[in-house]
């Protein structure tokens, strides 16, 4: 499954680099990337683990720029 | 402004006011309070405060950052970096390098933000509301809820909400959000109109062609936003190099603290002191910012820049291979010429015109070769009936022609080769063109010599190139030679390569990539030539924004039949890579000179942020320019 969800506050670029590691490094996530420009996570994850990679992408993020979210829907 | 850059602006100009009043008051202060407090706690005190008002937000985020475990964070070594400074006595220098950090940070903030917008104008063509027309009643709608078939109505002025067909008689519509081309176009009833347009003549109407997430608009919009997600190798050499720069430095700068003084002078706590300070030099230029921000950023702009020249570019990794790219093939028909062919000379063989083009076109009439329609035409044009012959079965020779058993027998249409494969005996006239010959039931019985003319403004494109710095321009295609030398005449064509198969393009742009310093870029129409595309280091199609197959094979698609604007492309693709590599080589050697001179001493903390920050703002300047340029 691909989504493309949105980000909020992103304002560092090297964070967005460090998201995008973090996030490619969770379980179920085969494939994410991170615009810093347009602000955009592109997401290819296993649909049947969706509640847990987002919980822990939002945690990733969150760790390394403190006022930036992840806006799932 | 955003809010958030507004209240940073805020805090920096309250902290500058204070920090020149505690610069200011310094001496008083000292003098007034010095005999109840050691001087030292009284400096302190006095700088404490517009520090604090000014890094109170790094100070938040840095210590977020040591929770997390983030201890190569920018913020958290900004902060060792002033603590640092107020630990070795330089008071005013701690509260300069955290002034001028923020200053930076808001800089940056208001030239992504200013990026960010306008990148987004760029692609502002989407209308979100369509008026639809049910019997004499108009209401304004969501553009999801139209269905293709429903009837819509553009008032002047407004942007074409979905594709469509004209129902008005005529229309005047400005294309240049979509093609880049500033003269408006003429339209009459029936002609498809693209959404994103502009009506610029009266009220018009429009059938609906498409949903709205099938329309032109929705596609190209996709198209540029996913281009982000392709990085490119400069791209991803900086994301990788941002990793290992910031620890290295790191490292370095607690080397330099601990291995002089070791050396020179253990217990001197003046040496102690020096060292330190210049090991905080290294801290504050920790951060790659100038570089992990300007370059993406470049590419986006030349990504955006280019869409609005009519050219879509699938992804900066792209943009990246066409600034490299030392040959261009194209593929004759469609892209070169109009490909839209004319029946120029018909000669009959025992049979009269009349009949030879009725079972030519019977045979043909299913085909969508622009052969096999500019056939269709000229029969309609005389008036043959061919649609009185019955079908049984036709099939499609690739790079030969069409076998078909009808209801008058079996019609063979197509070149000399495919003469030459059902053993069929033909006089061949000479003839300009491409020649078709016609056989019933294996005699012959007639040739009809097909031409086609070049593209208004391919002599200009091929010319355009070469002196954009294209070594070589190859032309491929199915005709005979001299068909193809005929078309070529007078174009700035180095090779020729004629007779081809559909699968000898492929073999031919292989054997060029070999030979070539360079990447060897395709251009087609989209049409049969999928593979081509996808064997060329670059795929470029010609108006692909109807054909799926086109869109998914290629790395760049000229919109509209636009052949010129693939000189605004190659132009874009050098400048946007002139630019960051211009970035790279310049925050790189800046920085590698602070660090070199904060080592040595030369260069204190105010210099180093100084540096750090300038290089980062005229970096992202720099990148910037890649979406102002339109036409050079």
């Amino acid at each position: 499954m691909k989504k493309v969800f949105m980000m909020e506050n992103l304002d560092c670029a090297n964070c967005a680099a460090k998201m995008q590691d973090a996030i490619s490094k969770i379980e179920g996530v085969s494939y994410a990337s991170v615009s810093f420009i347009s602000q955009r996570l592109t997401l290819e994850y296993d649909e049947a683990r969706e509640a847990k990679i987002f919980k822990e992408a939002a945690k990733a993020c969150k760790k390394i720029e403190p006022d930036c979210r992840i806006i799932f829907k | 402004m955003r809010r958030k850059d507004k209240r940073a602006l805020i805090l920096i100009i309250i902290s500058i006011v204070l920090f020149i009043a505690a610069a200011a008051s310094r001496p008083y202060a000292v003098r007034l309070l010095g005999g109840a407090l050691p001087p030292v706690f009284i400096e302190i005190a006095l700088f404490l405060v517009p520090y604090l008002c000014v890094g109170f937000p790094v100070l938040r985020r840095a210590l977020l950052g040591i929770i997390h475990g983030q201890i190569f964070d920018e913020n958290f070594l900004m902060t060792i970096a002033t603590i640092g400074a107020f630990a070795t006595g330089e008071y005013p220098e701690a509260v300069f390098v955290m002034l001028f950090y923020s200053v930076g940070e808001l800089f940056q903030s208001i030239a992504v933000g200013k990026s960010r917008r306008s990148i987004k104008a760029l692609t502002s063509i989407r209308e979100d509301v369509a008026n639809l027309k049910v019997g004499d009643d108009v209401t304004t709608v969501g553009c999801e809820v139209v269905k293709a078939g429903q009837t819509i109505i553009v008032r002047t002025g407004e942007r074409v909400p979905l594709d469509g067909v004209l129902l008005s008689a005529g229309a005047t519509l400005n294309t240049a959000a979509l093609t880049g081309e500033s003269l408006p176009r003429e339209c009459v009833t029936g002609d498809e109109i693209p959404s994103g347009c502009i009506n610029e003549g009266g009220l018009i109407e429009l059938e609906v062609k498409s949903e709205y997430n099938e329309t032109t608009v929705a596609r190209i919009l996709k198209m540029v936003e996913d281009s982000a997600e392709r990085k490119s190798k400069s791209e991803e050499f900086i994301t990788k190099f941002a990793k290992y720069y910031t620890p290295s430095v790191v490292i370095f700068a607690l080397l330099l603290a601990i291995l002089p003084p070791m050396i020179t002078g253990i217990s001197d706590s003046g040496v102690w002191r020096e060292w330190v300070y210049r090991a905080l030099t290294f801290l504050v230029i920790s951060c790659p910012c100038a570089l992990v921000i300007s370059v993406p950023l470049a590419y986006f702009g030349g990504i955006g820049g280019a869409s609005r020249c009519g050219v879509l570019v699938k992804g900066a990794s792209f943009l990246d291979e066409l600034a490299k790219c030392d040959t261009v093939v194209f593929d004759k028909t469609g892209t070169l010429t109009k490909g839209n062919f004319s029946v120029r000379e018909v000669i009959p063989h025992n049979c009269d015109e009349h009949t030879l083009i009725k079972l030519a076109c019977a045979a043909e009439q299913f085909s969508t070769h622009p052969i096999a329609k500019s056939l269709v035409l000229y029969a309609n044009g005389i008036g043959a009936d061919y649609k009185s012959i019955e079908i049984i079965s036709t099939e499609d020779i690739a790079g030969h022609g069409v076998v078909a058993d009808t209801s008058r027998g079996r019609i063979t249409v197509g070149n000399e080769r495919l003469m030459d494969k059902f053993s069929i005996e033909y006089t061949a006239a000479e003839l300009h063109g491409s020649v078709i010959f016609v056989a019933l039931d294996g005699n012959f019985i007639g040739q009809i010599s097909i031409s086609d003319t070049l593209k208004d403004g391919t002599a200009d494109t091929l010319l355009s190139l070469k002196r954009l710095g294209i070594g070589k321009t190859v032309m491929l295609t199915g005709d005979n030679k001299a068909e193809a030398e005929y078309i070529s005449d007078g174009l700035a064509i180095d090779e020729i390569h004629a007779n081809l198969m559909p699968w000898d393009k492929v073999e031919i742009v292989e054997s060029i990539k070999k030979k070539g310093l360079g990447n060897v870029a395709f251009v087609g129409d989209g049409i049969n030539d999928a593979p081509v595309l996808m064997a060329a280091d670059i795929g470029i199609s010609m108006g692909g924004i109807g054909s799926d197959a086109a869109i998914e094979a290629s790395d760049v698609v000229l919109m509209y039949d636009k052949l010129s604007s693939l000189c605004d492309a190659v132009r874009l693709s050098k400048k946007t890579r002139r630019i960051v590599i211009q970035n790279i080589i310049f925050a790189l050697g800046v920085k590698a000179i602070v660090l070199l001179l904060g080592a040595l001493g030369i260069l204190g903390l105010n210099a180093a942020v100084f540096a750090d920050v300038g290089v980062a703002v005229i970096a992202i300047l720099n990148s910037m320019r890649c979406l102002g340029s339109r036409h050079s």
